[in-house]
């Protein structure tokens, strides 16, 4: 679509990134500064003499630990997802049957389902099953509310794939199990780009499984430590907020690189 | 949303579709973790259950409880005004700032970038963020009392602390909105602009008589999840407000929370849950239904 100059909407657009590039300079700069230099300049000044100090400090704290098992609660939830969704939109795509159809819309309507509202039920059942206070019962829950996004976005990509194609490979003597693993896994790369971005965001920054299922500084993830040291270092804001930029930097690192599949696929929930 | 089938011509095809049998493990997970809680929730709310040992059956006690409380009812009202007024705020922001990147060029790539970043945070890292710079003695209102009258505590009171969970809600989840309108307004074919050009219509005109309505679903789509988001606002008013001051930004969520899991009280708090449940459902179906959203095939076709 062509739109001209919209003098009243690019305003807009400029308050709008001043609103969100300020708070994440503060962040930044607060974070390279001495606790004398940030009580006396406040967080918006430029730091008078930098220091990697603070970030020294959330190092030499449990951080690392936090990191560890944040990087295995991602990976695991991301390997899950994949696994279960990948084979889910194939057959969406492919069979146009009533019970599949019923199965879709299940889990459409699970995009409405909150987390919060599970918590307890939730805590409930990985307590009976013995995985409280284990990566593996943040894994599980945290994986299973990745299913909805991921099944829409993916089921949309594949969609995309041409029914030409499936008509040849069978004209070839190919069947389900060949279509799936030479045309429908191969041409929705990017889609399953997106929910690997998409499910390693949720697993990265779930807060409220970790919250509610875990206890120990041996499984604690990362959000959680934040919450941890927001009460630790109250009167060091300096430490707090290299703490934050810690913790975003892994991601930040993914958005660079994978920016392109995130952001085309969450546009597709709004746009088809 | 996305429809089931795209065009007649996939059942052309020779091979015979793939069975039931791969959709079987998502959806056994999804039964399992999402759908089977739902269940166990509703029966929580009729057991008191401290989180040790068995929940024991009560009937309906914690409803009668729940019903019977001012507390409750008050927790509501909040639940509805931070809801509101989260919705109020990102909705216009996000559609108006949507419909500008949806333009495309340089600039606006480069504005929807730096935009986007608040997603890729964890609520946790935005809330902490937020408490740090508000800080009542280290942050930008002390530096900026003028602005931000007397104490420079915007904690302190009802209203100033849920401006500031409306601020912070609607800095972390208008970029999710922004692009939902994005990808929506770049589907709008470009041939209703030229025509409405031709006819002499003006920017605005164009705004609110082909984007708006061309933006239909996309809208709905956002309604649907800011609507469901904001109900069960939880992290940033945990980390943020703890609920303060004096419960004045305790909502169902965090009630839920803290007579759950601080107060042991699973049972009242399975209720709080039901109720959350109840309401996000009533009105997804309420925006669903009244806008035709399910009856919609393609607002595009015929153009």
């Amino acid at each position: 679509m062509r739109r001209g100059h919209n003098y009243l909407a690019g305003a807009a657009a400029g308050v709008w990134l001043l609103i969100i590039a300020i708070p994440l300079y503060a962040m930044v700069s607060s974070s390279l500064k001495t606790r004398t230099d940030f009580s006396n300049s406040g967080p918006l000044a430029l730091p008078t003499e930098p220091t990697l100090q603070n970030m020294l400090e959330v190092i030499a704290s449990s951080f690392p630990r936090y990191l560890l098992n944040t990087a295995i609660v991602t990976v695991a939830v991301v390997a899950l997802v994949v696994a279960l969704v990948v084979p889910l939109a194939y057959v969406v795509v492919r069979n146009r049957g009533r019970a599949v159809s019923t199965i879709f819309r299940v889990f459409l309507l699970g995009l409405a389902i909150p987390v919060q509202a599970v918590a307890i039920p939730v805590f409930y059942l990985i307590s009976i099953a013995g995985l409280y206070d284990n990566l593996i019962g943040v894994i599980l829950p945290t994986a299973a509310f990745c299913l909805p996004v991921c099944t829409l976005v993916l089921s949309g990509a594949m969609r995309d794939v041409s029914p030409e194609m499936y008509e040849a490979l069978a004209l070839d003597g190919g069947g389900s199990f060949r279509a799936f693993w030479t045309l429908a896994v191969p041409l929705s790369r990017s889609g399953i780009a997106t929910i690997v971005v998409y499910s390693a965001l949720q697993a990265w920054n779930g807060f409220l499984f970790p919250l509610v299922l875990t206890q120990s500084v041996d499984t604690k993830t990362i959000p959680l430590g934040l919450f941890d040291f927001q009460t630790q270092f109250s009167v060091n804001m300096p430490a707090l907020m290299s703490a934050v930029l810690l913790s975003t930097i892994p991601v930040l690192i993914v958005y660079l690189i994978a920016r392109r599949s995130l952001v085309q696929g969450l546009m597709g929930i709004g746009g088809k | 949303m996305t429809r089931l089938s795209s065009s007649p011509a996939t059942r052309g095809g020779a091979m015979r579709p793939p069975g039931l049998g791969w959709a079987a493990p998502a959806t056994l997970f999804f039964a399992v973790f999402a759908i089977i809680p739902l269940i166990v929730m509703a029966w929580l709310s009729f057991t008191t259950w401290s989180g040790i040992g068995s929940p024991a059956f009560v009937g309906s006690e914690n409803w009668e409880r729940l019903v019977a409380d001012p507390a409750f009812q008050q927790i509501l009202w909040i639940t509805v005004v931070i809801t509101l007024a989260a919705i109020l705020v990102q909705t216009p922001i996000s559609l108006l700032l949507g419909v500008w990147a949806a333009g495309g060029g340089r600039t606006r790539a480069i504005v929807s970038a730096i935009c986007f970043v608040p997603l890729l945070l964890s609520s946790a890292a935005i809330a902490v963020l937020w408490r740090g710079l508000l800080d009542p003695n280290f942050g930008i209102p002390g530096e900026l009392s003028d602005l931000f009258g007397g104490s420079g505590n915007v904690f302190a009171s009802q209203w100033s602390a849920i401006i500031v969970l409306t601020f912070v809600s609607a800095w972390q989840y208008a970029p999710f909105h922004t692009l939902i309108f994005q990808g929506g307004a770049r589907a709008i074919p470009a041939v209703l602009y030229q025509a409405a050009e031709i006819d002499g219509a003006g920017k605005v005109r164009q705004f609110f008589s082909i984007t708006l309505p061309q933006l239909r679903n996309s809208l709905i789509t956002s309604l649907i999840l800011g609507v469901v988001g904001s109900l069960t606002t939880f992290d940033t008013i945990l980390i943020l407000t703890r609920g303060g001051p004096g419960g004045a930004t305790t909502n169902t969520a965090y009630f839920m929370y803290t007579t759950g899991f601080l107060s042991f009280d699973f049972g009242m708090g399975s209720a709080a849950a039901t109720v959350l449940v109840i309401a996000a459902s009533l009105i997804s179906f309420f925006l669903v239904r009244s806008t035709g959203y399910d009856r919609m095939t393609s607002e595009k076709e015929g153009v």
